[in-house]
């Protein structure tokens, strides 16, 4: 990167907000996803939304892309940084700014973890209700960036739901407001839009969300099948039955002896383990826990464990929090897939997926969140035996390529990232890709916000304007342009 | 309207006939008096048979620079800003099929056009609903609910529309027509447009489908109704039953000068659970005591709406918005303004998520200066007053109310998808 810029941003942030050491820029090379890397030329680390515009309007001014990134935990190389461009690390804006009891809603900055809002509003029996895996690293603008799930959006829905407004600065510096603290502002739902949009229309520097108030009872049951058919057919039977549980997750037998191996949670060894959760006013919690009892038996349930205290709780979801990290104790590498099907197509996409990993000499051991269809199919191989990873990296896409047919999606929320772009001509025709690419013209029509992202084929928005051309004056540091 | 040319009767003519090749004749006719939109005349009505038809349509009424008006069951034309120009209306009349309620996956597909009502009895036969109350569901379409953002009790535990539709299908102007979302309940691929067009009254595209995720309907629901001292006790109750661990599906605050504030409370769940509830509610409340009330109170805000629109007396219904801690102030501030303009009258059912109807009754001056003394106190505290049913010539207010800082962009998105302005032009905000 030009020296003179380089300048500029450290008058920005500071020596400390900015990295450009190689040594420390390899920590920025990738995200969850490993296996693509690219080294940013800079990354810069703002602590204020003043600093995050300055910084974007010399990016604009200089046509150089960014990627912002939280915690970098992200799944589907969403932080991923692109060649020549920089990284903006919202790590340092990590401020809860406001707590409104009355009204259930925080104000925080992106780089708050997850877990932290829960943890503030906890004694006045809050909670922020979406809960990914990685919630007590993740951060809340790397949430926004995915409209981050969890296990118990089934009921309370995803980050999207629990968002009422951002503070946004859009690429070429911008300081927008969208949505706000009270319902239905008027216009676009862009706190909509803006959320789920990885990254690719602005960075988000505040956040209003919404709180709830945390249920007067929490039971969890533990139900041990012959095999995920079951455990499937249990699950129809719940929703067939007018209940909506907070959570319903299901462990296939691999992915039981690998959590096993890895936490210790003391699960029964078993065909597939399902876990429902049920929520709500105790004795409304009581009476539906006795029917999900009877449906489980009903479908050929071994064992059944009620797990009512929170220490109780707390270890039968260890094992399964833990599922994807636990895996690496029987596989040394793995891909996490993250598919969506039609709940009801559970039993054919699994003999399907049975049959490829069959074919293929590769295991694959299956999270599912089971109330939504959302499969996290652990694709296990060993990198050092020649051609694994190539047949790995096949058959997860061929996963996906199972999910688009089953009426599904590629992902539930992990997000499409760097990943996933090519398999969205998959699953969306070339009008709906570029009616989508429409609203990052009207957002970033430079395409500097995370441009190689999410679409297979970048769309260009009218005129490209060239590369910005410094005048001879400026450039020999006579002249300043502003 | 002054300063747009309408266009010329033979454009008119030749694209009717054009019309009529893309959809059989008796679908396509001259507009009546009743197709009025807030007063603006239309000269053509046309009915497409599918999302094809209305696609190609749509494209040909933008080729010919007519501006268009999708409708649903014309239930809140009324609503947003009269439209600039207002040349062809395209009915969803005929897009009123379920086109797939897939039950055991709690989803369903359905065209614009179906009534919310033919949707729910459709769900009913599988012990299933979409949660949403919106008014007039007998005449109101799915495309037109979803246009407005119109949204009722229901909203406090299952969200608004944008918390339920999971997948649209919409006809652009240009002719493109485009799939976004899916048919699965979790989903992130791709950019969420299915929010974007929820809301947007049409002006970014004709919605044609949607997909909703749908819920189970109640085993058994029940209403109580509690009378507050005044606006400051109902306001206390309202926030220390939403602060309660119950699990209720609605609360809302019914207030009428000279009366008392009643506070209505809707528990669905199991006998036990309702029984259970419905004790504790009652020791939130004391010393004010429960009394079971019926199920058609929850009409109460359509009740609003409806005598706005037939009143003899002039009267405006606005939706407001504030956050819930403001309820009582909001209500205060209407009361002081009608107690210093004498012929003034309000009414007001608000929701527990600080969404309210207001309905407001007297001299067309005292309504508009009413409606912007109390948009201007709202907005300062970061509120919203939309006027939902602007007649002709009554009001100078606009609409909407401030767009805040993100008008540019909307006007821009506005230009990516409808770039000569065809679909509702000026309905939205800030002209849009």
């Amino acid at each position: 990167m030009d020296a003179r810029i380089v300048r500029e941003l450290r008058a920005i942030v500071g020596d400390r907000g900015l990295i450009t050491s190689p040594e420390e820029l390899h920590t920025y090379e990738c995200d969850g996803l490993t296996n693509f890397r690219v080294m940013p030329d800079a990354v810069l680390l703002p602590d204020s939304t003043e600093q995050v515009q300055a910084i974007l309007r010399i990016c604009h001014h200089e046509r150089i892309p960014f990627v912002a990134r939280g915690a970098g935990t992200g799944l589907s190389g969403g932080a991923l940084p692109v060649e020549n461009g920089i990284v903006l690390s919202l790590a340092r804006m990590n401020r809860i700014l406001e707590i409104d009891l009355l009204n259930a809603r925080v104000v925080v900055e992106p780089g708050v973890t997850n877990l932290a809002i829960s943890d503030r509003v906890l004694a006045q029996n809050y909670f922020y209700a979406p809960d990914p895996s990685s919630q007590s690293v993740c951060s809340i603008g790397g949430n926004v960036a995915e409209n981050s799930g969890g296990a118990h959006c089934l009921k309370y829905g995803f980050t999207t739901t629990h968002v009422l407004g951002l503070e946004v600065v859009l690429a070429d510096g911008t300081l927008l407001h969208l949505g706000g603290k009270t319902l239905d502002t008027p216009g676009y739902d862009l706190a909509g839009v803006f959320v789920g949009s990885e990254g690719t229309l602005g960075v988000a520097t505040k956040i209003i969300l919404r709180i709830v108030k945390r249920p007067e009872c929490v039971q969890t049951l533990l139900a041990a099948f012959p095999s995920t058919n079951e455990a499937g057919a249990a699950v129809s039977d719940i929703i067939a039955a007018g209940m909506l549980p907070a959570a319903m997750e299901m462990m296939d037998n691999l992915a039981i002896q690998a959590a096993e191996a890895a936490v210790h949670a003391n699960y029964p060894q078993c065909g597939a383990l399902l876990l429902v959760e049920l929520d709500g006013p105790a004795a409304e919690v009581q009476a539906l826990m006795m029917h999900v009892d009877e449906i489980c038996r009903r479908n050929a349930a071994a064992e059944i464990r009620v797990a009512q205290s929170d220490a109780e709780r707390a270890l039968v979801w260890k094992g399964r929090k833990a599922a994807f990290a636990a895996v690496g104790r029987i596989s040394p590498n793995y891909i996490v897939q993250d598919g969506v099907i039609p709940r009801t197509a559970l039993p054919q996409v699994m003999s399907e997926i049975d049959q490829l990993s069959r074919q293929a000499g590769i295991r694959v051991a299956n999270v599912f969140h089971a109330g939504d269809g959302n499969l996290h199919p652990l694709v296990l191989y060993d990198r050092s035996i020649a051609g694994q990873e190539e047949a790995a990296e096949a058959l997860s896409y061929q996963i996906l390529e199972i999910c688009i047919a089953a009426g599904g999606s590629i992902t539930g929320e992990h997000g499409v990232g760097e990943d996933k772009k090519m398999a969205m001509s998959k699953m969306f025709s070339e009008p709906d890709l570029e009616t989508m690419q429409r609203l990052r013209c009207a957002f970033d029509p430079l395409r500097l916000a995370n441009p190689t992202k999410i679409f297979p084929r970048p769309r260009l928005c009218g005129e490209k304007p060239g590369k910005y051309v410094a005048h001879p004056l400026e450039a020999a540091g006579i002249a300043e342009r502003f | 309207m002054d300063g747009v040319p309408s266009a010329t009767v033979t454009q008119h003519a030749a694209f009717a006939d054009a019309a009529r090749v893309i959809v059989s004749a008796e679908f396509v006719r001259a507009a009546g008096a009743t197709d009025a939109v807030a007063g603006i005349h239309p000269q053509t009505i046309v009915e497409p048979g599918d999302e094809q038809e209305l696609s190609a349509i749509l494209k040909l009424a933008n080729e010919y620079g007519l501006a268009v008006i999708p409708r649903g069951g014309g239930t809140k034309l009324g609503w947003g800003n009269p439209p600039m120009r207002a040349d062809v209306v395209v009915s969803t009349a005929r897009l009123n099929r379920v086109v797939e309620h897939a039950w055991a996956d709690l989803t369903v597909t359905v065209e614009a056009g179906c009534t919310i009502q033919n949707l729910q009895e459709t769900l009913a036969q599988h012990g299933q609903r979409l949660a949403l109350d919106p008014l007039w569901p007998e005449r109101a379409t799915v495309g037109g609910v979803l246009a407005t953002n119109d949204s009722g009790a229901l909203r406090l535990r299952f969200g608004a529309l944008r918390d339920l539709i999971i997948g649209v299908t919409l006809a652009l102007p240009d002719g493109t027509l485009a799939k976004s979302g899916g048919k699965v309940v979790k989903n992130v691929a791709g950019y969420d447009l299915p929010k974007l067009v929820t809301g947007a009254l049409g002006t970014l595209g004709a919605i044609t489908r949607a997909v909703f995720r749908v819920h189970p309907l109640p085993k058994d629901a029940r209403t109580v109704s509690c009378v507050a001292g005044d606006l400051d006790d109902a306001q206390r109750l309202l926030l220390a039953i939403q602060d309660s661990q119950l699990a209720h599906s609605a609360l809302q605050l019914r207030y009428a000068e000279n009366e008392l504030p009643e506070l209505d409370i809707l528990f669905e769940a199991t006998e036990t659970g309702l029984v259970a509830q419905i004790e504790q509610l009652g020791s939130i409340v004391a010393p004010a005591t429960l009394t079971d009330q019926g199920s058609e109170i929850w009409k109460s805000r359509q009740e609003l709406y409806a005598e706005a629109n037939s009143s003899d007396m002039q009267s405006v219904v606005a939706k407001v918005s504030v956050l819930p801690s403001c309820i009582a102030k909001m209500l205060k501030f209407f009361a002081n303004i009608s107690v210093n303009s004498g012929s003034l009258r309000h009414r007001a059912v608000v929701q527990a998520t600080g969404l309210a109807c207001v309905l407001c009754e007297g001299s067309q001056a005292n309504v508009d200066a009413a409606l912007h003394r109390l948009r201007t106190e709202l907005e300062h505290d970061g509120g919203s007053l939309v006027i939902a049913n602007q007649r002709a010539g009554f009001l100078s207010a606009e609409a909407w109310g401030a767009p805040g800082d993100a008008l540019p962009l909307m006007r821009s998105i506005k230009q990516q998808f409808d770039a000569k302005g065809t679909l509702n032009p000026g309905r939205f905000v800030g002209g849009i």
